[in-house]
């Protein structure tokens, strides 16, 4: 059990996937405007984040693996994850308008999210196993769910600051993306796996 | 060489087994427009007087299929926010005083000889039931009047009145029976051509 915690605790803080590791930082920079946005988009991608790592982890060990396919795990990933999103938003679409209005115009951007493809990559390179990648997959969501809404929150706020002329817009974000990612690195050395 | 054909073969069978689930969807979960607009549209009153802060009945019936209160058309009143309750299946607010109270229906009426035929209230009219054009009187059309009072703030002179057309049940009687329209008597009529 404390494995577990620790692997969420590791994937939310530790390694987050946006400060510490890099990964996912287009919708990071790109719907960072606005909360409201911003919280749409968090939702939506713990959720394909969650289902594809359990997908493509099944796909792995039930297809790639009895064959011999491991070097073929990209490709395979990718068209796992490509059909989960595109599956999702139909089924959604249908079953759930409201759903569908929150999570509807994020769900096809998400399929391009590099922090989906790297959770099923670094999955089989962590040599998880079901449940552990469920959580990895789920944590690593939730990471970047805090930092992507604790960020467009400051974002929300440096828009109604005065910037000097030559940091504003993007630049100003990046400089805050950078402390931010200064602030998580603070958690190095939290918990060791 | 059967290396290759395995490869092959397993992300062929994957891409097929991928593109018949995605194929099954497409037909399964098909989506014909958003039938609930319409439908909350049809329920509104149709004044697109703006109390709502929408700009028209459509664009808050696209307002409430997006989740926002039923509650903000005075114009429909009670009525509007039971049906709309009904339709929703959600429980029926109380009317939002923040955007007006319920009245009963006026029609807008332009007190003709002190009109000037400043076009301003036809520009005001949301549905166009004011006739009229530059320097000559204007007129409301009242059987398209929606009663939205949007006319009468524009009006420089003031000439525009909201006139009550129902009264309301409050200030509803009973017309006295006029004589020989008697409805049941065991009397013989003592009207001609009248036989009860």
């Amino acid at each position: 059990m404390s494995e577990y915690l620790l692997i969420l605790v590791s994937t939310i803080l530790v390694n987050n996937f946006v400060l510490v590791q890099f990964l996912g930082l287009c919708p990071f920079m790109g719907v960072s405007n606005k909360l409201e946005t911003a919280m749409g988009m968090s939702l939506a991608t713990t959720f394909v984040l969650t289902l594809s790592s359990v997908c493509s982890y099944l796909a792995f060990t039930y297809l790639l693996q009895p064959f011999g396919l491991e070097y073929l795990q990209t490709i395979t990933f990718i068209l796992v994850i490509a059909v989960v999103v595109q599956f999702t938003e139909m089924v959604v679409r249908k079953t759930s308008p409201m759903l569908y209005r929150v999570l509807g115009i994020f769900l096809p951007l998400i399929t391009t999210n590099c922090a989906v493809l790297g959770v099923a990559l670094l999955n089989i390179k962590k040599q998880n196993d079901f449940v552990e990648s469920i959580l990895y997959g789920f944590g690593g969501a939730v990471g970047f769910s805090l930092v992507l809404v604790l960020f467009s929150a400051m974002r929300e706020r440096i828009a109604m600051a005065d910037v000097p002329n030559p940091f504003q817009g993007s630049a100003i974000g990046m400089v805050t993306a950078g402390l931010m990612s200064l602030a998580f690195m603070g958690f190095t050395g939290l918990v060791n796996i | 060489m059967s290396v290759i054909v395995t490869a092959i073969l397993a992300l062929l069978g994957l891409a097929m087994a991928f593109g018949a689930l995605l194929g099954f969807a497409a037909i399964r979960y098909k989506v014909e427009g958003n039938p609930i607009i319409d439908e909350i549209d049809s329920l509104l009153p149709q004044t697109q007087c703006g109390q709502c802060g929408h700009p028209g009945c459509r664009p808050y019936a696209e307002g409430i299929a997006a989740g926002e209160d039923i509650n903000k058309c005075p114009p429909g009143g009670e009525a509007t926010i039971h049906a709309l309750a009904d339709l929703l299946d959600v429980d029926a607010p109380e009317l939002d005083a923040e955007h007006g109270e319920e009245k009963a229906k006026q029609v807008a009426v332009i007190r003709e000889d002190e009109c000037i035929g400043c076009t301003k209230c036809i520009q005001a009219c949301p549905i166009d039931a004011i006739m009229g054009s530059a320097k000559h009187m204007h007129t409301v059309i009242e059987s398209e009047c929606t009663g939205c009072d949007l006319c009468v703030e524009p009006c420089p002179v003031d000439c525009i009145d909201m006139v009550t057309l129902d009264k309301g049940h409050a200030a509803w009687h009973w017309d006295p029976p006029k004589p020989g329209h008697i409805i049941a008597t065991d009397k013989p009529s003592r009207i001609e051509g009248v036989s009860i």
